[in-house]
């Protein structure tokens, strides 16, 4: 299923829709099939102005009894007395459900737990919800009947039986489709033939349904208010491989990788592995602690260096990020953050790991920490979190998480041009005297001197040391003024990244000046902000949007840009809305105390329904 | 080059008496010897009383944390092959917080040098048992006595498919700098197990072999290619044999004139030999009441140095190879190969 909504959004991204996906699976490998916990599922919007992956879908396809139970309950099996209902519902009152008659035999539905033979009656599914019922094994087996495969080859096509389907009701030309396949088993040359036939003969099956369910036509030119360029989509992970690259070339450095595998970072790792014609060193080192400790040789040895994971690897790499923090070596540290506390929903996404990333380590050990916010943009933020390290000679954590890193968005490809310029913290020509590793710029920044370079030689270490040596100090004084120095680099920093800025609501006038006044919801609203950070902007964009409240998102948070309090201070109420218990809202009071901090949380590993923000907020907070 | 060039400002402070006041002088002969300039020479350490070393050689240094310094080292190692990477490190060190680096390090076959100081005492902590204190061992941590076996460090090198193991001694001066100079000579991961005195916490612990009437009874320094005589007047030959019943090999002495005697070979792949001889006499480090049932010498020297592909030339060669025939080689180029739309 994966694969045919990843083919499915690609082919909506080049033809000029926005996209935002969100593939939703199981932890197991091989999840017990036809299964309530076996349904793997792929979410996809498109059209323009696509902030999110979309609440409710208009267009199901279940490809056996269990995946319509999960879609009609959305996983709620219970609640409601197991019955449709609109806020469970993974499809609205109004959408066409496609469903594989093939597979509700007696033991399919055994298996998905419904008691009688019918489980569109059983769920009470409403009228107004079309469903169209479609024997996709048996057109499928019927399509490459000639084949000569076997029959589990062809069972394996039968979801593209289901992608032509679809592409015929969103009216997408199939020519585009079938090249898509082509590129797509571009190594496997046999399959492309046979898993044509079958998406075609989906699109055609569709054709000859045009009587009975309409097409549904998509507003083109979804990216009208964008930037022209060359678009591809892009998944997070992928962005985040390539982020990193970008900077590597354009500081002029070699970009080493440390990793561990771990869900779902390990697609980082799978990219950088195979960058070696970008000169990419990846090593998969023997566990967690390893491969951040091998990124921070390699930064002792003058290379760009990097550690990929998730919210357990952050854990136990947080000695080691304390040594950078204290060696003032630059890291860059990606957490693509899953559900938590340990093992957790490893394939689940959250906003857990902030307070972690923030302040998980022993001492006064402050990091930089910023998070990227849409799957495109995690390539801006790693690049910005690459540029940050080497500029200000510090680890940097750069927080993406599940949502982001297995989704896909439409990315414009930038040319290395047009990145930022990277200045690294080079030995002055003239430096007099033996190389002392604390000695600092004007901007309170260290030096960069590594192996190889002759005259340099030096001792650096996760001991404290002495101000004007460099060497061991346990001095009292001279450890105060060095905690001090490398805080105040960090919070330095703020001056130096974007400031915030907030995303107005666009107000419809009020009727009459004199109501205005009278109108005490409206009033609220103007004085109330929604605040966010990380993954959430599209779904608060959109949120914001329906409240009529203004929006300010973050992605840079420690340090926050410095303009945060002022901006924030002009609001009466700032509703924090996060994936988690309120972690930047606990942030946020420690850092601009006297704001009226409110929160809206959500820890259910799965993204914020718009929806649901909206309904919440005018409840909770009448406005 | 001198000895005095690798020697950094500052003032050494490990405890009077201590063994690593002399691997500290070895250390600067050997890398003055060897002849590598001091900016391309990289001491990485962990923590411990071992792992100061790097701030009393003038070369590159990183004192890092506890048990990781073989990671670190391997990172340095890898992104730059062309430098000369030595780790410092303990029993402590390297054997228990540091156990998963030291076996992968030896594994992946990285190009290091690896000092590991064995003093079987965690002596900067102020004397808790190590992984390599013998079993009933009395200690801050054991008042009553450890109940646990310890490690055999060449047994875990070996096991962990080592190339290169040599095993020296504090007050051997001389054998300590050849196991050194060894150590860099050799492509792959080299381990020197470095016995040490902690005249504070474990004072006598290598007594056996360190007092010097009894050295030459009690050691025997390999030398490849050479007979394996031994002995205060040179009288005594190893040589192995093979239990009829049981068919285990086993190394017995015999006079020094038996044609049985056994020249070293350290560059034989077959690892069962070296594995006799290193573990040679280590029944008495076993266990604080040890039953020692031979009277085989504990040897010193290159016991195993075998030549095989290393990890950082390795993976460098195939990125090189990888490149070489890329059509694409920069981002901008990388960004033209994707299936991509005007807009």
């Amino acid at each position: 299923m994966q694969l045919t909504g990843n083919l499915f959004a690609q082919l909506g991204a080049e033809l000029g829709h926005e996209i935002s996906t969100l593939p939703d699976f199981p932890a197991e490998i091989r999840a017990p099939q036809g299964t309530l916990g076996g349904v793997s599922g792929f979410q996809v919007e498109l059209g323009a102005e696509v902030y999110t992956p979309g609440d409710k879908a208009d267009v199901i396809v279940a490809m056996n009894a269990a995946a319509l139970k999960v879609c009609t309950l959305g996983g709620n099996f219970t609640r409601q007395g197991g019955l449709f209902n609109d806020d469970d519902a993974l499809y609205h009152r109004h959408a066409i459900v496609i469903v594989d008659t093939d597979s509700l035999t007696a033991k399919d539905l055994e298996k998905a737990q419904f008691k009688t033979d019918n489980p569109f009656a059983e769920l009470q599914i409403p009228e107004s919800v079309q469903v169209i019922p479609v024997a996709l094994t048996t057109l499928t087996k019927e399509a490459l009947k000639d084949s000569g495969m076997d029959n589990k080859a062809m069972l394996k096509s039968r979801n593209m039986f289901a992608l032509g389907l679809v592409c015929w009701l969103f009216d997408k030309p199939m020519d585009k489709a079938i090249h898509l396949l082509e590129d797509k088993f571009k190594k496997k040359p046999a399959l492309v033939a046979p898993n044509t036939k079958v998406m075609v003969d989906g699109y055609n099956y569709g054709q000859n349904l045009a009587l009975s369910v309409n097409q549904i036509r998509l507003e083109e030119s979804g990216v009208r208010n964008q930037e022209s360029g060359h678009y591809t989509s892009i998944a997070g992970n992928k962005a985040t491989a390539w982020g990193l690259i970008a900077a590597a070339e354009k500081a002029g450095k070699r970009l080493f990788l440390g990793s561990y595998p771990i869900t779902p970072a390990t697609d980082i790792l799978h990219e950088l592995a195979g960058r070696k014609d970008m000169n990419v060193m990846a090593v998969q080192a023997e566990d967690e602690i390893a491969a951040v400790c091998m990124a921070i040789g390699a930064s002792f040895a003058g290379d760009l260096a990097c550690t990929s994971t998730s919210g357990p690897g952050l854990s136990l790499k947080s000695e080691a990020i304390g040594l950078a923090v204290m060696a003032e070596l630059p890291l860059v540290v990606i957490d693509v953050q899953r559900g938590g506390p340990s093992t957790g929903l490893p394939t689940k996404t959250e906003q857990t790991d902030l307070m972690q990333a923030i302040y998980g380590r022993n001492g006064e050990s402050p990091a930089v920490v910023i998070a990227a916010s849409t799957s495109a943009n995690c390539f801006y933020y790693a690049y910005e979190a690459c540029r940050i390290a080497m500029e200000y000679m510090t680890p940097v954590i750069l927080l993406t998480d599940t949502y982001l890193a297995n989704g896909t968005a439409l990315w414009r490809i930038p040319k290395l041009e047009e990145l930022p310029d990277i200045m690294l913290q080079k030995v002055p020509s003239k430096y007099e005297g033996q190389f002392n590793p604390a000695r600092r710029n004007d901007a309170g920044v260290r030096y960069w001197a590594y192996p190889g370079m002759e005259g340099f030689e030096h001792r650096n270490m996760g001991l404290e040391r002495d101000e004007y040596k460099g060497t061991i100090s346990t001095d009292a004084l001279n450890h105060e003024r060095m905690v001090c120095k490398r805080g105040s680099k960090v919070f330095l920093m703020s001056f130096d990244i974007p400031q915030l800025e907030v995303i107005k609501a666009e107000r419809p006038a009020p009727k009459s000046a004199l109501m205005a006044g009278f109108d005490e919801r409206a009033r609220k609203r103007e004085k109330t902000i929604l605040v966010g950070w990380g993954s959430t902007e599209g779904h608060l964009r959109a949120a914001a949007k329906e409240l009529g409240c203004d929006l300010a998102h973050f992605n840079y948070i420690n340090p926050l840009p410095f303009n945060t309090a002022e901006v924030l201070g002009q609001y009466e109420q700032v509703i924090v809305c996060e994936l988690n218990r309120g972690q930047f809202a606990a942030y946020l009071r420690s850092q601009c105390p006297g704001l009226n901090i409110q929160q809206y949380n959500e820890i259910q590993g799965q993204p914020f329904a718009v929806k649901r923000i909206v309904d919440e907020i005018r409840r909770n907070f009448r406005i | 080059m001198e000895a005095s060039q690798f020697k950094s400002d500052q003032y050494v402070r490990f405890c009077p008496g201590c063994g690593d006041h002399a691997i500290c002088m070895a250390l600067q002969k050997a890398m003055a010897q060897i002849g590598i300039p001091t900016h391309q020479v990289a001491v990485i350490s962990g923590i411990g009383c071992s792992s100061r070393m790097p701030h009393y050689l003038n070369t590159y240094g990183f004192n890092t944390i506890h048990g990781r310094g073989g990671a670190v080292a391997t990172g340095v190692k890898t992104s730059h092959p062309e430098l000369c990477v030595w780790q410092m490190s303990g029993d402590g060190d390297c054997l228990a917080i540091g156990g998963n680096h030291f076996i992968h390090e030896i594994r992946r076959n990285v190009d290091l040098n690896v000092c590991m100081f064995n003093n079987r005492i965690y002596g900067l902590t102020k004397g808790q048992y190590s992984p390599t204190s013998p079993k009933g061992f009395v200690s801050k941590s054991s008042p009553f006595g450890t109940v646990e076996r310890p490690f055999i460090p060449a047994e875990l090198v070996l096991g962990a498919r080592g190339t290169f193991f040599a095993r020296t001694l504090d007050v051997d001066m001389p054998t300590t700098v050849d196991c050194l100079v060894a150590a860099q000579q050799h492509k792959g991961c080299s381990i020197v197990e470095c016995l040490v005195n902690c005249v504070i916490f474990n004072n006598g612990t290598h007594a056996w072999i360190a007092d010097r009437e009894q050295r030459a009874e009690h050691s025997i320094i390999l030398k490849h290619g050479e007979k394996m005589i031994f002995g205060a007047n040179n009288d005594k030959g190893l040589a192995v044999e093979i239990d009829p019943t049981t068919f285990v090999p086993r190394i017995i002495v015999v006079p020094a004139d038996d044609p049985r005697v056994l020249v070293h070979d350290a560059h034989q792949t077959d690892p069962t030999l070296h594995r006799l001889l290193a573990l040679m006499g280590q029944d008495r480090v076993e266990s604080v009441e040890p039953k020692v049932e031979s009277d085989l010498p504990i040897a010193l020297g290159v016991i195993r140095n075998v030549e095989a592909e290393t990890y950082d030339q390795a993976v460098n060669a195939q990125i090189n190879e990888v490149r070489s025939k890329a059509k694409a080689k920069t981002f901008d180029e990388l960004t033209a190969t994707l299936e991509q739309w005007t807009m």
